[in-house]
């Protein structure tokens, strides 16, 4: 199983394409009218300001919210009204900002249970599911590719922070996805711990595509293919990292402040 | 694993289990024969408590409407010797089919909602089946059904007499053992895995694309069918049931035993059933309301012994972890 995504889908189409999502909370507007794809294999970056909507953004596209507005097409269809389960079984994953894992579970059981999740025989009563190589060996594997097959016995809970976040990952590669929606993957990890996950996600570049929402800008500049600029739900600029770099009213609302910083 | 049987835990579990299974020799060689009734009661509230532990302590589904099963069972019983069927052959299925319809019921409506509102609408669905109890007229209304005679085993020539108490009381232990190793497999499975992760983390477990709700609602019915065997030994040894047997406080003592057993653990709810039962028996027998003792006890293992008697018998490190 050396290939965890679809390979490298050759058509030009895009992976994801949102046309006129809107989502708004009462009175406040955290989606407004948002367009972007995500072309197979590509990283594409999401960047904005505190309160830009970019983790209700996330959530309208995993399925944990629902938009008031607008079209998800993924791989095909449109999965704007999917639970978030049925859109993980069409190879949507993601990862949480605030790390999202099986605290009481061992790290093995963690990513066991996300290869369990996608074996489809979940009403299984009697067999130890520990036992079952079917579901160990692929879980270990995708830890030694996220570094941290030393701690596969761990309890999930007491790993480092950046381990955390490494499992996040690994839970998300082990349903194996086309397309990775990461929230902020670099949160509140030192310097080291960042650059090393960069060195990973950029390790699976190509092989998965990736929607990334990243307040870390040498991650965004080091890592994307294209990024949008998001403002009030609203994105204001889209294009090549160059392209971004060069936008007066990106630096203006926004690069600007962080570079001064 | 390796050290399970020699840890301090696994020899008192072992010890418990033993006085358990020697009781019926124990308790008339000590000239305390009552004391095969107290442990047949403590064995039967056993497996209702694992029952009820299958969903709480390994799914986070904090029913407080579970005695409904335990009366539910009984009414079967009863009311089919009532009308003169006897044949625990049919007795037994159909009340534990009758029990896995009602939590199906119960739980395809109560799974829909989360955390408060799950545990007041199974206390309202256990309390709306204790009022059925109640308005009964037919089978004894608040007076309870006396079930006269105990469910029949014969097949051909053999027979299982329920009437003898020290069968019964095997019969019970056997059942009981093989709740919690059901339980165990169970946990243990894929589907187990499933259980436990919702608990876990209901909103991964939906991102890595499992909805719970049909795990969640099987774990129910099958905790509902398992409680169930215990309200068909209830009503065979009681040879009565009546809407107290599932009137809310009997659900709430079912939790204690649960928490005062240990959360989540497989022993646990058996050993917090023993407690809790022996300790009432004692101290119905030197004073007037026991739950002036109770009251402070349980605040006391809530604070102080989060993982109940089970986890008190655990390593100091495992406390810690």
């Amino acid at each position: 199983m050396a290939c965890w995504g679809h390979g490298r889908n050759v058509v030009a189409e895009p992976l994801l394409s949102v046309k006129g999502l809107s989502k708004q909370f009462g009175g406040v507007v955290a989606a407004d009218d948002l367009n972007l794809d995500v072309l197979p294999g590509e990283i594409h970056a999401v960047i904005g300001p505190n309160g830009a909507g970019k983790t209700t953004m996330l959530n309208l596209l995993s399925g944990q919210l629902k938009p008031d507005r607008g079209t998800i097409r993924f791989a095909g269809g449109d999965i704007a009204r999917l639970s978030p389960a049925g859109r993980s079984h069409l190879g949507l994953a993601r990862s949480f900002q605030i790390t999202s894992i099986f605290r009481d579970f061992s790290v093995l059981d963690n990513v066991a249970l996300a290869i369990q999740a996608h074996d489809g025989h979940g009403f299984r009563f009697w067999r130890p599911a520990r036992g079952e190589e079917r579901l160990r060996g692929p879980a270990a594997r995708v830890l030694e590719q996220v570094g941290l097959g030393a701690r596969s016995d761990m309890l999930a809970g007491n790993l480092a922070h950046g381990e955390q976040r490494q499992l996040e990952i690994a839970v998300a590669l082990a349903t194996r996805p086309r397309l990775l929606l990461l929230d902020e993957p670099m949160a509140g990890m030192g310097r080291d711990a960042s650059d090393r996950m960069i060195e990973f996600l950029r390790s699976l570049k190509g092989e998965y595509a990736m929607l990334l929402v990243e307040h870390d800008m040498d991650a965004v500049f080091a890592l994307a293919d294209r990024i949008t600029v998001l403002v009030y739900g609203r994105a204001i600029a889209s294009g090549t990292p160059e392209e971004i770099r060069a936008d007066r009213d990106v630096r203006d609302a926004y690069l600007g402040d962080d570079e001064a910083a | 694993m390796r050290n399970a049987i020699t840890s301090r835990r696994g020899i008192v579990t072992l010890a418990v289990f033993a006085v358990i299974a020697s009781m019926p020799v124990l308790g008339p060689a000590l000239g305390q024969p009552f004391y095969v009734d107290v442990f047949t009661r403590v064995m039967i509230w056993g497996i209702a408590a694992v029952s009820l532990n299958l969903i709480l302590g390994y799914g986070g589904m904090i029913s407080f409407g579970h005695a409904a099963y335990l009366g539910l069972a009984g009414y079967t019983i009863g009311i089919m010797s009532d009308a003169g069927i006897d044949n625990g052959f049919l007795q037994w299925p159909v009340a534990l089919a009758v029990c896995g319809l009602a939590a199906l019921v119960i739980g395809a409506i109560c799974l829909r909602t989360r955390g408060l509102y799950f545990i007041m609408i199974t206390l309202a669905f256990g309390q709306m089946i204790f009022f059925l109890g109640v308005s009964s007229d037919r089978y004894g209304s608040n007076d309870g059904l006396p079930i006269y005679s105990r469910s029949e085993f014969k097949l051909g020539g053999a027979e299982l007499d329920l009437g003898n108490g020290t069968l019964f009381y095997y019969v019970t232990f056997v059942l009981l053992l093989a709740s919690i190793y059901a339980v165990y497999r169970i946990v243990n499975s894929r589907f187990g895995m499933v259980i436990r992760g919702s608990k876990s983390n209901e909103a991964r477990m939906n991102a890595i694309g499992v909805s719970t709700y049909r795990y969640k609602l099987t774990a129910f019915v099958i905790a509902g069918v398992m409680c169930g065997v215990a309200g068909v030994l209830m009503a065979n040894f009681e040879r009565f049931v009546s809407p107290d047997t599932m009137d809310w406080p009997q659900s709430g003592e079912m939790i204690f035993m649960v928490v005062l057993g240990g959360i989540g653990s497989l022993f646990g709810p058996v050993l917090g059933a023993a407690v809790f039962l022996l300790l009432s028996e004692f101290l119905s027998n030197i004073m007037e309301s026991k739950n002036i003792i109770f009251g402070p006890f349980l605040i006391l293992v809530v604070l102080f012994a989060r993982g109940g008697v089970n986890g008190l018998l655990g390593s100091r490190a495992e406390r810690r972890g």
